[in-house]
């Protein structure tokens, strides 16, 4: 009788009901959504739209085709700042993942107080990169860091002057960088190696293999998905790196360790040039996507597989 | 919230009564002033004319940016034009006035400049900056000069050097001071203290009129002749005068140099005067002020208010009063004690000024006479940012590089004609 009477009375209601059980994921994430679309893809657009006007100090509209980037590509500071992106990239996430890599491995051997260690190897990812900037500064400036303090200890011959070395400017922002990074990259690398199926290990130890074959052979291969998200993760990180050059180098001495957002920001807020400075983000968003197009490719391919 | 209201409503009845009287006969003059004067002795000199204009019956509506030399304000400004809403008086220097004067933004101060008399008391290098196809579009607020040498004369004693009058003569002190193991000059290596030294060369050894030719009218010839390789070549000798770890370091730390007498010199604007006084030493007696050799040049750079298009009457009112008092006598005097610069306004009384600014009101005097006044490329008075930045990175890359003169010439022509 109850279940009648109920069957009778729900169905008017249970449409609703069902459709807000489905769609109530949606209409959580669709003012999020919105803003996105708004926000980030809509002004990505805007800009996309503004590198190919003539804007200066304001923005204009008028269509211009080409001409603002022909002009960044014949502009030497832009060439600068595209070759020090290639070289910070490049050895920051290389050393990045193998100095991460090494640490986590050595952490696994169940060493004693690892809690600690690991802290202390993640905390600098905790510092904003103007404080790291800042300290490296002070660690790496002859007059003030490193070398006085070697200097004051009597080895006199003692030179470590990268940061007022044109040449070797840049790497100091690799030093700071992966300083900052590397113990992220081991957290992550340390995560996985405890995910490692120990069966395999101990087959492997059976077999009579040696610690570093087992790792080399068996276990590194495994870790090809954490390889693949460090690798994205430090890229993007290169790529958009503003902060850690205002801090560190300025950018200099004379532009040699300036980066492209550095550039991008001088010139549309320093030197009213908005139509260059956003044909120079569009660039750097070029950049990003050639790194993140065939990812998501190879991805998606995979799951098509799988 | 409703308390709130009450109150606000309550204040405003009250404020308006109160100026009701004054209301219905005239405009109650207001003016939002956006700057980024925030820190030590620019503050005080806002303060001063704020202080000055509500004296004079002004309501004052403050809208300090702190930080970035500008590059913030730059933004805030930015966005409330493109809103519709830009404020009465804006802290714009040099091109920038012009620029956004071409936008159609600024309004008119014709007739405030004509009943004052501004076109008289004014260096006529200066109105240029100022006005706008023939109108006032902005005032001037002070005029610091860029070409001196700060010296310390204990060091300069040393080696027996009189004040030099020419780079020639500069460079046989510097290399008598580089034999004695003294760091002839301190220098900040950061691209505008570069080029601040770079443009103190060229008006040295070009004169004015190569000066203005170079980075005014920005003529190719001159950019890539035989006198701007003389200027670079001399720049490669200052960067042998220079201390080993000067990269990156802020220009009043090389002032500290100077005073504690671990360098001999510093080439740096007026505003490194302010150091000196504040760790209390005497011009004259501790340190020296010394024109860079430039023959009589002067170069010049200052700060100034524009104005913006306002639409109600009391900032219309509020923009006229602003004016006035900026180039008052008053004023001028007040303020660039604070700021360590000199009057915007020539024959301003020069009693209360010490002996470098004095000596810098004289030259300007004479060098507006003699044609051998130029704005400076390093601050913004002579070329727009896209053009001073190009001359930036040129001059630092060459500074901080093995580049021979040649190359640089052919970079600094090629950057010029892109930044455009």
């Amino acid at each position: 009788m109850t279940n009648s009477m109920t069957e009778k009375s729900l169905p008017a209601k249970r449409p609703l009901a069902d459709w807000l059980r489905w769609n109530v994921a949606k209409l959580v994430v669709a003012p999020t959504f919105a803003l996105i679309i708004f926000f980030v893809y809509g002004f990505i657009a805007w800009t996309g739209y503004v590198s190919f006007t003539k804007s200066k100090m304001l923005p204009t509209y008028s269509f211009d085709g080409i001409y603002q980037y022909v002009r960044l590509w014949k502009m030497s500071t832009w060439h600068v700042a595209m070759e020090n992106l290639l070289v910070f990239g490049g050895l920051f996430i290389l050393i990045a993942i193998v100095l991460g890599c090494l640490l986590a491995v050595a952490l696994d051997q169940r060493v004693r107080a690892e809690g600690l260690l690991r802290t202390v190897y993640l905390y600098p990812m905790a510092i904003s990169f103007i404080i790291t900037g800042t300290a490296w500064k002070w660690i790496l400036n002859p007059g003030l860091g490193l070398e006085k303090m070697f200097h004051s200890w009597g080895w006199e011959s003692f030179s470590f002057d990268w940061l007022i070395n044109s040449d070797m400017a840049i790497y100091t922002l690799v030093i700071a960088a992966v300083w900052q990074s590397s113990g992220f990259v081991m957290a992550l690398f340390l995560a996985a190696l405890r995910g490692v199926d120990s069966e395999i290990i101990k087959a492997a130890y059976l077999d009579g293999a040696s610690l570093s074959r087992i790792y080399l052979v068996i276990i590194l291969p495994t870790l090809r998905p954490v390889f693949l998200s460090s690798f994205f993760i430090l890229a993007h990180m290169a790529v958009k790196s503003f902060d850690l050059v205002v801090a560190l180098t300025g950018g200099g001495p004379g532009n040699s360790s300036i980066m492209p957002a550095n550039f991008m920001y001088e010139m549309t807020f320093r030197r009213n040039q908005i139509g260059l400075g956003a044909a120079s983000a569009m660039m750097m968003l070029a950049t990003v996507m050639a790194i993140v197009i065939p990812y998501l490719y190879s991805e998606l391919r995979e799951r098509k597989h799988g | 919230m409703k308390t709130l209201t009450h109150k606000l409503t309550m204040t405003t009845a009250l404020v308006s009564t109160l100026l009701l009287g004054a209301a219905t006969a005239h405009a109650q003059p207001q003016a939002e002033v956006l700057h980024y004067w925030t820190s030590g002795g620019e503050a005080k000199a806002v303060q001063a004319l704020k202080e000055d204009f509500e004296a004079n019956g002004g309501k004052w509506i403050d809208a300090p940016v702190a930080g970035g030399g500008g590059d913030a304000q730059a933004a805030v400004l930015r966005s409330r034009v493109l809103s519709g809403n830009p404020p009465a008086a804006v802290q714009i220097k040099g091109p920038n006035i012009h620029e956004w004067a071409a936008t159609g933004a600024l309004g008119d101060l014709t007739a405030v400049g004509e009943a004052e008399g501004w076109d008289n008391v004014l260096p006529p290098l200066l109105q240029d900056i100022v006005k706008y196809d023939g109108k006032y579009v902005a005032v001037p607020v002070n005029i610091h000069r860029v070409d001196w040498i700060w010296a310390n004369p204990e060091v300069l004693a040393k080696v027996d050097a009189e004040p030099p009058r020419t780079w020639d003569e500069f460079n046989a002190i510097a290399d008598k001071l580089m034999a004695a193991g003294i760091t002839p000059l301190a220098h900040g290596g950061q691209p505008w203290q570069d080029a601040t030294i770079f443009e103190t060369v060229a008006l040295g050894l070009g004169g004015a009129e190569f000066f203005n030719k170079a980075f005014v009218e920005k003529d190719p010839e001159t950019l890539k002749s035989d006198t701007m390789k003389k200027v670079f070549d001399q720049m490669r000798k200052m960067r042998g005068y220079v201390d080993a770890d000067f990269p990156g370091r802020d220009w009043n730390l090389a002032t500290g140099m100077v005073m504690r007498g671990e360098a001999a010199m510093q080439i740096m604007g007026d505003w490194a005067k302010g150091e000196f006084v504040a760790a209390g030493k005497k011009p004259g007696v501790d340190f020296l002020c010394i024109p860079t050799p430039s023959n009589g040049g002067y170069i010049l750079n200052s700060d100034s208010f524009a104005m913006f298009k306002v639409t109600s009457a009391d900032d219309n009112a509020g923009q006229e009063l602003l004016a006035r008092l900026i180039l008052g006598e008053k004023f001028q005097e007040t303020f660039n004690l604070y700021k360590g610069s000199i009057p915007a306004r020539m024959g301003v009384n020069s009693d209360k000024f010490d002996e470098c600014a004095v000596k810098s009101m004289i030259d300007l005097q004479a060098s507006s006479e003699g044609g051998e006044l130029v704005g400076s490329v390093a601050h913004e008075i002579a070329a727009a940012g896209a053009i001073r930045g190009a001359v930036l990175d040129v001059v630092t890359e060459h500074f901080n590089s093995d580049m021979t003169s040649e190359a640089a010439v052919e970079r600094l022509a090629e950057a010029i004609e892109l930044a455009e």
